[in-house]
C-alpha cells in the first residue's frame, strides 16, 4: 500500500491553475492525507480565500492525478480551520513566484507587523521604490503595485 | 435537528449572499478599474462565505438539500437577511456607506463567533474574519476619502450615511433565533457588540469630517428581514438570481 509520503510526492505534480509555477504543496493548502486502501485515498485541503474559484479546479486535478496513479476512489475534503495563511508557503515557492513576476509575501503574519512598515520590492528590477495601486488585484490573493523606477505594474501576493 | 442553529446559519448565509450579490452588480460598472476589481473581489469573498454556510445548512438538514437549494429554491419570505444588504446599490457613496456599516458589523460578529461552541461556525468565522479585515479597510478608507474630499463628495457621503443609518439598528437587535443561539453558547450576544461598532463608525466619520451621531439614542429603526419581512427590493434580486431554476427546474451545468 502507498504511504502518506508517496501521496504527497504525487501531489507535487498538481499546480495552482491561476499561478501555474506553484504547486499546491508550495502554497501549503494540502493539510492531510489518509490512505484508506490500495484503491482509496482522502486528501484534506484548505481554501486560500473563501471565494477562490480555483478550488474546484484544484480539487478536480488532485482527483485526476491520483486516479492516474491507480487509485479508484479519491475523496477531496475541505477544512476551514486553522485558516490558511501565507506563512505556510514554502520558501522555494516564494522564489518561484518572484521569478514568475509576482512579488512574494514579505513577512510572517504570526509576528503581526503593520503592512505599511513593509516595502514590496519590484520582482522585475528589485527596486524598493514601489507604490501600492490597489489592495485588490487580479485575484483575491493579490494586490496591485507599480514600480516607480522601471515603471512596470506588478502583482504582489498579499500576506494573509 | 437543531432548528435554531439551521435558521441562524441561513441568516448569516443570506446576509453574505445578498450583500455579495449587490456588490457583484458593480462588476464592469465601477467608477475606476481598481474599485471595480475591489468590489468584485469583496463580492466573491461574501459569496464564498455564503457557500460554506449553505453547505453546512444542507449537511445539517439532509433530506436531499444542497447548497443550491437555499439561494435558488426558496421564496423571499424564507430569506433571513437584514434589510440593509438588500437595498439597491445606489450611487458609489451609497454602496460605500452600506459596505462600511456592514463590514464593521461583520468584522465584530466573526471575531466573536470564533468562540462559538459550534466548531463549524467557529471555523467559518475564523476564515471569513481574515477577509473582512480587508473589506473594512477598503470601505472605511473610501468613507474618509469621499467625506474629506470635495464639497460635492462630502455631501454625497453624508447623505449616503444618513440614508442607510435607519437600517443599522436591525443588525444589533436579536431575533428569537439569535436569542436562542446566544443562550446555548453558539452565537455571540449581538447587542453587546453595538458599542464597539458605534466606536468604529464614529471614529471613521470623525476622520472623514462627517457628522455623528446622526440621531438620538432610542430612535426608531427599520427592521423585518430577520423575520422574513422584506422590502420590495429582495423580490427583484430573487427574480434575477432564481430565473434559471424557475424557467428550467432542476437544471444543472
Amino acid at each position: 500500500m502507498k504511504s502518506k509520503e508517496d501521496i504527497l510526492s504525487i501531489l507535487e505534480n498538481v499546480c495552482d491553475p491561476e499561478v501555474p509555477v506553484l504547486t499546491i504543496q508550495d502554497l501549503g493548502i494540502v493539510r492531510d492525507v489518509h490512505v484508506i486502501s490500495d484503491k482509496e485515498v482522502e486528501v484534506v485541503i484548505t481554501p486560500t480565500y473563501s471565494g477562490c474559484p480555483a478550488m474546484n479546479t484544484i480539487s478536480m486535478n488532485i482527483k485526476f492525478e491520483l486516479l492516474a496513479h491507480g487509485f479508484e476512489q479519491v475523496l477531496v475534503t475541505e477544512i476551514l480551520s486553522p485558516a490558511w495563511t501565507t506563512d505556510w508557503m514554502r520558501e522555494s515557492g516564494k522564489q518561484k513566484l518572484k521569478e514568475y513576476g509576482i512579488a512574494p509575501p514579505q513577512y510572517d503574519t504570526m509576528n503581526n507587523p503593520r503592512e505599511s512598515d513593509f516595502v514590496v520590492p519590484c520582482p522585475l528590477c528589485s527596486s524598493t521604490n514601489t507604490k501600492l495601486v490597489s489592495q485588490f488585484g487580479s485575484t483575491a490573493c493579490k494586490a496591485l503595485y507599480k514600480c516607480n523606477d522601471c515603471l512596470e505594474p506588478f502583482d504582489y501576493f498579499k500576506c494573509h | 435537528m437543531n432548528t435554531s442553529l439551521l435558521q441562524y446559519i441561513l441568516h448569516l448565509a443570506d446576509n453574505s449572499f445578498i450583500y455579495g450579490h449587490r456588490l457583484s452588480e458593480w462588476c464592469g460598472h465601477g467608477p475606476e478599474l481598481e474599485v471595480d476589481m475591489a468590489l468584485s473581489n469583496i463580492a466573491l469573498d461574501n459569496i464564498g462565505a455564503a457557500r460554506s454556510l449553505y453547505q453546512y445548512a444542507a449537511q445539517l438538514e439532509g433530506n436531499g438539500k444542497t447548497e443550491d437549494s437555499y439561494p435558488y429554491l426558496r421564496d423571499g419570505r424564507a430569506f433571513r437577511n437584514v434589510l440593509l444588504v438588500e437595498l439597491p446599490k445606489g450611487n458609489f457613496a451609497e454602496t460605500i456607506a452600506r459596505s462600511f456599516f456592514f463590514d464593521a458589523y461583520q468584522s465584530l460578529l466573526y471575531k466573536a463567533l470564533m468562540d462559538s461552541s459550534d466548531k463549524q461556525l467557529a471555523a467559518i468565522a475564523e476564515k471569513s474574519l481574515k477577509e473582512v479585515t480587508y473589506h473594512l479597510r477598503f470601505s472605511s478608507e473610501w468613507v474618509i476619502r469621499l467625506g474629506d474630499g470635495t464639497e460635492e463628495s462630502k455631501q454625497k457621503m453624508q447623505d449616503a450615511i444618513s440614508k442607510y443609518w435607519d437600517y443599522t439598528g436591525e443588525l444589533f437587535s436579536a431575533s428569537e433565533t439569535e436569542i436562542d443561539m446566544i443562550k446555548n453558547g453558539m452565537a455571540p450576544d449581538i447587542e453587546s457588540l453595538k458599542p464597539s461598532w458605534e466606536k468604529i463608525v464614529s471614529d471613521t466619520l470623525e476622520e472623514a469630517t462627517l457628522s455623528y451621531p446622526l440621531r438620538a439614542d432610542g430612535a426608531w429603526f427599520q427592521r423585518g428581514g430577520k423575520k422574513g419581512v422584506h422590502t420590495e427590493h429582495l423580490g427583484f434580486i430573487l427574480t434575477e438570481v432564481q430565473y434559471l431554476q424557475k424557467s428550467y427546474p432542476g437544471c444543472e451545468w
